[in-house]
């Protein structure tokens, strides 16, 4: 099978727009609680999904709307969960961390590096059940930390599980710079356990087509499980609404608050500490909002960018996409 | 006296524990942003933004505070103590009783919890009677800004683990964090009187183990913690429209737990109306109606609980978590008989 790289942009268009229209949806208050979306992740999901055929399982973590809508779950049952809708996906009770679909064999859990241990049974059942049928588990750079990740990679290395073990590198865990909280390097780390691992620009659709491929070839073939590295970005920041990325000081009271009455408290660390501890905090924010605004690690722009000679084809299925947002939004609302 | 937010509170007090006794550190997932005054105030040796390891960072917990720090370590949010339970269960709980009295942990879990805006039932749970369950945990639930920073010293100076619950409609800073994101499009039922309130102006530690009589009554008696107690207060007031006396009771700490206040309270009623935000099933309700009845005092038992998973689904969920007409229709039933 080839690559194409018009459906793979298609299909990285309807992620992201279907994500854009819950934004709205959450600004607009009919969403409640926390929205993690996928926006950056949309290459490394259409990626690794068009290579799973039917039987194939998923585990995903907190951002699963990606991998879900590239599957083919249906948009109106997804967008009906996040409204909190009786006749959702879940029937309204998971909400976006907790969505489930049986007919698809997709699962995700907001507890950060359990999409490993699911993945580590979801190919141990395909190798009893479904020979010739894999899992894929797609999970943050901040998961590697989490021993239950760790372990479900030495458990499919040991008992040579069909898996994929996709790791979407952000660099964050949560509000916190992955580097500040992390030894040593990551591939070393897969490797450690005796896995092949892979590294990829997880914004560029193509190379991780490529390189995930290999992946899911040696664990088709019951070669064992295989540790995919996605270089990718994170630019809505950890969730909607993210206090870095709030647009007035009013709104960043909550923490902006705080700083202001501690700076000049008495007893407490040196004034060098201190400084350097709001340096921290600084660059944190302003990491966070370059992330938002630098287009050059938009998986979609970097797609457009080699698509746009041929417009009309462009303009096509970008109506096309648009439409079937619109008609899911339609439908869900009404 | 001042005026203090729930989560200020706590902080305000941890910073006063903090400036005198240089054994507190705390760490956890995003404390320096979370915490963003103390990790100016205090620096980064002493508020250590941790990877999220949660089995690693309480298993450390534990290790420092036997080995001489008095850490206080933040989980995100209770739910998640499901990785890190290990720690607690089988070490921290343990190591007085293992070691003959020798040896102890000082330590302090600082997590929130509670639902009520909408996350889901990974994240949204209360899980104080799952955690008092276990022998030698101590098990902080506080309502209002006085008693959480009253509360939190105790915690800090107690000589063995606490775990401190912090509910995450109090918390302002937790329900801005996690709920509204900033937006003013969304509303949940938050008691304003617990979230912001008088405070004194240097903090004094409120004892663990001591309950709170929110409101003397006579004919029933609500005893509840955290958000419960707002919503059996205004239960109550209900019913004195109805011309029952309904006396109020806020646990603050659910282990240990104040036997001798709860009896006073229902020997005098002879009802007792449990509202409890954890899951109704072998937890906290059942426990009060069993010291209770274990004191031969005679009872008359009604509860609120939640029982089942926290749906995501709003308007399920406001039904599913305690409210004030379940809590109402319960006391209703309770008074007929």
């Amino acid at each position: 099978m080839g690559i194409d790289l018009w459906s793979l942009y298609r299909q990285m268009l309807r992620s992201r727009r279907f994500e854009e229209v819950v934004i709205d949806l959450w600004e607009g208050g009919k969403i409640s609680g926390e929205m993690h979306l996928g926006i950056g992740e949309e290459a490394v999901a259409v990626g690794v999904v068009n290579h799973l055929e039917d039987g194939d399982a998923i585990a995903l973590d907190h951002r699963g709307t990606p991998p879900l809508v590239v599957r083919g779950v249906d948009l109106v049952l997804l967008l009906k969960e996040f409204l909190g809708s009786r006749d959702g996906l879940c029937g309204g009770m998971g909400g976006h961390m907790h969505l489930f679909s049986l007919e698809y064999l997709v699962a995700s859990s907001g507890i950060v590096g359990s999409a490993g241990p699911v993945a580590a049974g979801f190919a141990l059942a395909a190798q009893h059940l479904r020979p010739g049928n894999i899992a894929v588990a797609f999970f943050g750079d901040g998961a590697m930390n989490q021993g239950m990740l760790l372990e479900s990679f030495n458990l499919a290395v040991a008992w040579k599980l069909p898996a994929l073990f996709v790791c979407k590198d952000n660099e964050w865990a949560i509000t916190t710079r992955s580097k500040y909280v992390t030894g040593g390097n990551l591939l070393d780390r897969a490797k450690g356990f005796g896995m092949p691992v892979l590294e990829v620009d997880g914004t560029d659709v193509e190379a991780v087509w490529n390189t995930a491929g290999q992946g899911v070839e040696r664990a088709r073939k019951n070669n064992g499980p295989t540790f995919l590295l996605a270089h990718c970005i994170r630019p809505e920041g950890h969730f909607l609404g993210y206090p870095l990325l709030r647009k007035s000081l009013e709104s960043m009271k909550e923490m902006v608050g705080p700083i202001l009455r501690s700076l000049p408290a008495r007893k407490g660390a040196s004034l060098g500490e201190r400084v350097a501890s709001l340096g921290m905090i600084t660059s944190l924010i302003g990491r966070t909002v370059s992330e938002k605004y630098s287009k050059g690690h938009d998986p979609i722009y970097r797609v457009r960018q080699r698509l746009k000679g041929e417009k009309s084809r462009l303009d096509k299925i970008e109506k096309e996409v648009e439409k079937e947002i619109q008609q899911a939004v339609d439908i869900a609302l009404s | 006296m001042k005026t203090m937010g729930f989560a200020d509170a706590i902080d305000d007090a941890l910073a006063q524990a903090m400036a005198s006794d240089s054994r507190i550190v705390v760490f956890g997932e995003d404390v320096h942003a979370l915490r963003a005054g103390l990790f100016v105030r205090f620096g980064e040796r002493r508020i250590r933004p941790a990877p999220i390891s949660e089995a690693a960072f309480v298993g450390a917990a534990v290790g420092a505070a036997m080995a001489g720090l008095r850490p206080v370590v933040e989980v995100m949010m209770v739910d998640f103590i499901g990785v890190a339970i290990d720690a607690l269960l089988n070490h921290a709980a343990k190591l007085e009783a293992f070691s003959g009295g020798k040896w102890k942990a000082p330590m302090v879990v600082r997590v929130p919890c509670g639902g009520g805006y909408g996350d889901g039932g990974q994240h949204e749970q209360s899980l104080w009677g799952w955690l008092a369950h276990i022998p030698g945990l101590a098990v902080v639930v506080p309502s209002n800004p006085a008693d959480a920073g009253g509360l939190m010293l105790s915690a800090i100076e107690n000589e063995g683990p606490v775990v401190y619950l912090e509910h995450k409609l109090l918390a302002s800073n937790m329900l801005d964090f996690l709920g509204s994101g900033g937006r003013k499009t969304v509303q949940y039922d938050v008691p304003l009187e617990g979230t912001s309130g008088l405070v004194p102006e240097k903090w004094i530690p409120v004892p663990l183990g001591k309950a709170a009589v929110k409101r003397e009554g006579k004919d029933i008696t609500l005893v509840s913690v955290a958000v419960g107690v707002y919503r059996c207060l205004e239960a109550a007031m209900m019913l004195e429209k109805k011309g029952i006396s309904a006396g109020v009771l806020d646990l603050r700490t659910v282990s240990p737990l104040d036997k001798e206040t709860l009896c006073q309270a229902v020997s005098k009623s002879g009802r007792l109306l449990v509202v409890d935000e954890d899951y109704r099933d072998f937890g906290l309700s059942g426990e009060l109606a069993a010291v209770v009845l274990e004191a031969g005092i005679p009872l008359r038992y009604n509860r609120v609980c939640t029982e089942e998973t926290i749906p995501y689904y709003r308007e399920l969920e406001d039904q599913v978590l305690p409210n004030t007409n379940r809590i109402m229709a319960a006391a209703l039933k309770l008074l007929e008989r």
